[in-house]
């Protein structure tokens, strides 16, 4: 398989898997429905029975099929490729974070770097000072950034919009500065240099290959607790919370204590990203975690979809391709053309990637229908 | 039955030990290739009898980006090789570039491009410490020679874990010596304050420098750091100012190296000897000072400069303008990172001419057997030299007093190795 058409297999599976997709309108209805009774008995011929698979459940096997082809992947493409695509994963845990502050709970952050790479930072200095094992230092990296999310989470609850904005974004500034001031800590600014976790030897892996399957494994832990997150009551107060803050008051939604975990949750997510950041890297230095990247995860998780579960995969393949996609295009102004795409798919597609997959799968379907 | 999250994740760790185990990647395809004859088994991917791919990480983009201008003249080198020589050794030179943006995870992911997709040969020149460090655990896995790279860390040639990698301007080590070295010599008894960026660079070079005044009559009396990310740098000034110090260093990047120089001139009590650093010695430097302000400023060089005049019949000097003309008509050949870049790749060709064997260890053994190699763009007496034990190509520099609307070069080369002696970590 050519490596091109694994990479639009990749988008074409993430653009049909969304299960919570068609939630975003009208979120605890879909939410509560229960999956509707069964496909009736076995034996018959495939085609309807197909077309009889719940909307749900169509989800899940598009989900399953992702998860097969992730898996083949590593076996296929080329090591370089697999590096893009475990950064994509990389980088799709953190957006679902952000996702789950922006997309779900309305609130907006332009710091999300910052705990990206506080997770980083975490999981560099673990290694670094007491030597843990690399799986140990996931949860602690995702502990302490959800613990700085609460405490950044608490302006949350008494600034909103450009304040808010404002707030965030002076987190992620003044991360670097502090980043080189504790030298003894963090390296300063030359940074850490860290081993890599090494393929134990029954897998008969290949370094890269290891990495992939660590962060995939992260990454579909990740997925799973936003899911549970999502669908439980949490995830109807947040809904309501974005929608309209008032009534969600007037339902009983307790607004600070939602408010500031939400922050807390997105921060976990991007801890736990930063922490497989640092095991694929296995260099951080405080010239990776600049402003900027708080910028592009935020353009990333909106050109990707705000609010739907395949936004964060298609805002990581974003994040990832396109930068060097626009330098294939004009290496003088990679800038440029990076700017520019950002527009058009925001022309095109107002509601990101996955909102743009959503209208394609329902004209066609219509299409079809009429035929 | 409904599939559960559990029931997926399930079926999905079975799929997974299934691939697992029907062995792991077919290697088939890679391209790499390997030497027969006198090389035998040797690394040859990227090389062929009429062809050598090299491969360039740079910030085409990002807040470093100034520094883009560097492939420019590279290109415009290797442009001209292949075009009027038949290429370096009959083989012509494709010279990929790809922009990390000054980001150290976009380095390791192009580094992997260059190397795995791209097949180069070598990796010629990663900018930065940053994206250096990122990336040369990788290059050292991989057996990739990481040629010449644009940073003045001294790491590059005192670390012995990683042969691939070698640095190619002197390191900031070595200039601080330098700095030293005309302090004994002139001023023996100098109180010197210092002021310096805080990060890899500006500590490279003060650690260098305490060093090497250590057991001398100098003194440092005063130290102030700042961040890149400071507005002003007067308030540190200030502070050096009230040492009363005779001796100002000044290890700044451009922007803080004008404010500082202008932040001397104005202050008319406080007179000290001002020497700024290499990287902010440029005249785009000085001259939003004025020039009248920055008479008597010293500082060091190692390649020409190509605003100064004494260089206007220089043969290489001319080759260089003309090329640069030539082959890259939209860039300004009085741009000094253009400059170095046509040293580096110069360095390079005489560094590939040198080798015994057309491979990757062939390289790697070349430019760290370097035996006073002359490089037209360097300052005559500037030369290369490395060995078994000496990890940095070029360690000479000259000094140079500001003097009317250029700099003047005077005194002899300081070779930093025959007056400190090798430099180890």
């Amino acid at each position: 398989m050519s490596e091109r058409t694994n990479e639009r297999g990749a988008f074409a599976n993430a653009g049909s898997e969304p299960p919570g997709e068609d939630r975003t309108r009208e979120p605890a209805k879909a939410a509560d429905t229960p999956p509707r009774a069964g496909t009736p008995s076995r034996g018959r011929v495939l085609a309807p029975a197909l077309a009889r698979v719940t909307p749900g459940r169509r989800g899940w096997i598009a989900v399953a099929a992702l998860l097969a082809v992730a898996c083949y992947l590593p076996f296929q493409l080329v090591p370089f490729r697999v590096f893009q695509f475990t950064m994509v994963m990389v980088y799709a845990v953190a957006l679902l974070g952000l996702n789950l502050l922006v997309g779900h709970a309305g609130q907006i952050s332009l710091g999300h770097g910052a705990f990206f790479a506080v997770g980083a930072y975490t999981t560099a200095i673990m290694l670094d000072r007491w030597d843990l094992p690399h799986l140990a230092t996931l949860p602690i990296a995702a502990a302490v950034a959800f613990a700085l999310g609460l405490a950044f989470g608490l302006p949350a609850v008494r600034l909103r919009g450009l304040y808010l904005a404002l707030v965030t974004l002076a987190i992620a500034i003044f991360l670097v500065p502090l980043l080189k001031r504790f030298e003894s800590v963090t390296g300063g600014s030359m940074g850490l240099t860290l081993a890599k976790p090494a393929p134990p030897a029954w897998t008969g892996l290949a370094e890269d290959q290891w990495l992939y399957f660590l962060t995939l494994a992260v990454a579909v832990l990740a997925f799973l607790l936003a899911y549970g997150l999502l669908r439980s009551r949490v995830g109807r107060a947040l809904h309501a919370v974005r929608d309209n803050e008032a009534a969600a008051e007037v339902m009983g939604v307790r607004l600070p204590f939602y408010k500031t975990l939400a922050f807390a949750w997105s921060a976990m997510f991007a801890g736990a990203a930063g922490c497989a950041y640092t095991w694929v890297i296995g260099f951080v230095s405080p010239d990776s975690f600049v402003v900027t990247l708080s910028i592009t995860m935020l353009a990333g998780i909106v050109i990707g979809g705000l609010g739907s579960f395949s936004g964060p995969l298609l805002g990581g393949l974003f994040v990832m391709f396109v930068p060097s996609i626009s330098q294939d295009v004009n290496d003088a102004a990679p800038g440029v053309i990076f700017g520019l795409l950002i527009i058009v798919v925001m022309y095109v597609a107002p509601t990101g990637l996955a909102g743009l997959a959503g209208r394609v799968t329902r004209s066609t379907k219509n299409i079809l229908r009429k035929e | 039955m409904r599939l559960s999250p559990i029931g997926c994740a399930a079926v999905t760790a079975t799929l997974l030990l299934a691939t697992a185990a029907c062995g792991g990647r077919e290697e088939a395809g890679t391209g790499a290739t390997t030497a027969a004859g006198q090389c035998p088994g040797q690394q040859t991917t990227g090389i062929t009898d009429t062809s050598i791919k090299l491969g360039g990480i740079y910030p085409l983009s990002g807040p470093a980006s100034a520094y883009g201008d560097i492939p420019k003249g590279i290109k415009a080198y290797f442009d001209y090789v292949n075009a009027e020589k038949g290429g370096i050794g009959g083989r012509k030179v494709e010279f990929v570039v790809r922009d990390d943006g000054y980001q150290p995870p976009k380095a390791v992911e192009e580094a992997r491009r260059l190397v795995e997709q791209e097949q180069v040969f070598a990796l010629f020149q990663t900018l930065g410490t940053p994206s250096t460090t990122a990336t040369w655990d990788y290059a050292n896995q991989r057996k990739v020679p990481q040629i010449f790279v644009a940073t003045g860390a001294s790491k590059w040639g005192t670390d012995t874990a990683h042969p691939w990698t070698i640095g190619w301007q002197p390191n900031y080590v070595s200039e601080a010596r330098v700095y030293a070295q005309y302090l004994k010599q002139e001023r023996p008894d100098a109180k010197v304050a210092v002021l310096y960026q805080n990060d890899d660079f500006g500590k490279d070079l003060f650690g260098g420098f305490q060093r090497a005044v250590d057991g001398s009559q100098i003194k440092i009396v005063a130290e102030q750091s700042y961040e890149v990310t400071d507005p002003s740098i007067d308030p540190q000034m200030r502070n050096l100012a009230e040492s009363g110090a005779d001796v100002l260093l000044n290890i700044t990047t451009p922007k803080f190296g004008s404010q500082a120089l202008a932040s001397d001139a104005r202050n008319g009590a406080w007179n000290p000897l001002h020497i700024v650093n290499n990287v902010s010695s440029s005249i785009t430097v000085l001259k939003p000072v004025g020039f009248e302000n920055v008479q008597g400023v010293v500082s060091a060089a190692y390649y020409k400069d190509p605003n100064d005049p004494q260089w206007k019949d220089d043969p290489e000097m001319k080759l260089y303008f003309e090329k640069m003309k030539q082959y890259v008509p939209e860039a300004d050949p009085a741009v000094p990172y253009h400059t170095f870049g046509w040293a580096v790749a110069s360095s390079f060709h005489k560094a590939m001419e040198a080798v015994k064997c057309p491979t990757r260890e062939g390289l790697r053994d070349a430019v760290r057997s370097l035996n006073n190699v002359e490089i037209g763009m360097l300052l005559p007496g500037v030369t290369m030299t490395t060995g078994a034990d000496d990890g940095f190509p070029i360690e000479s520099m000259q000094l140079m007093r500001f003097k009317g609307e250029r700099w003047e070069l005077f005194g002899e080369v300081i070779d930093t190795r025959k007056e400190f002696g090798p430099l180890t970590n």
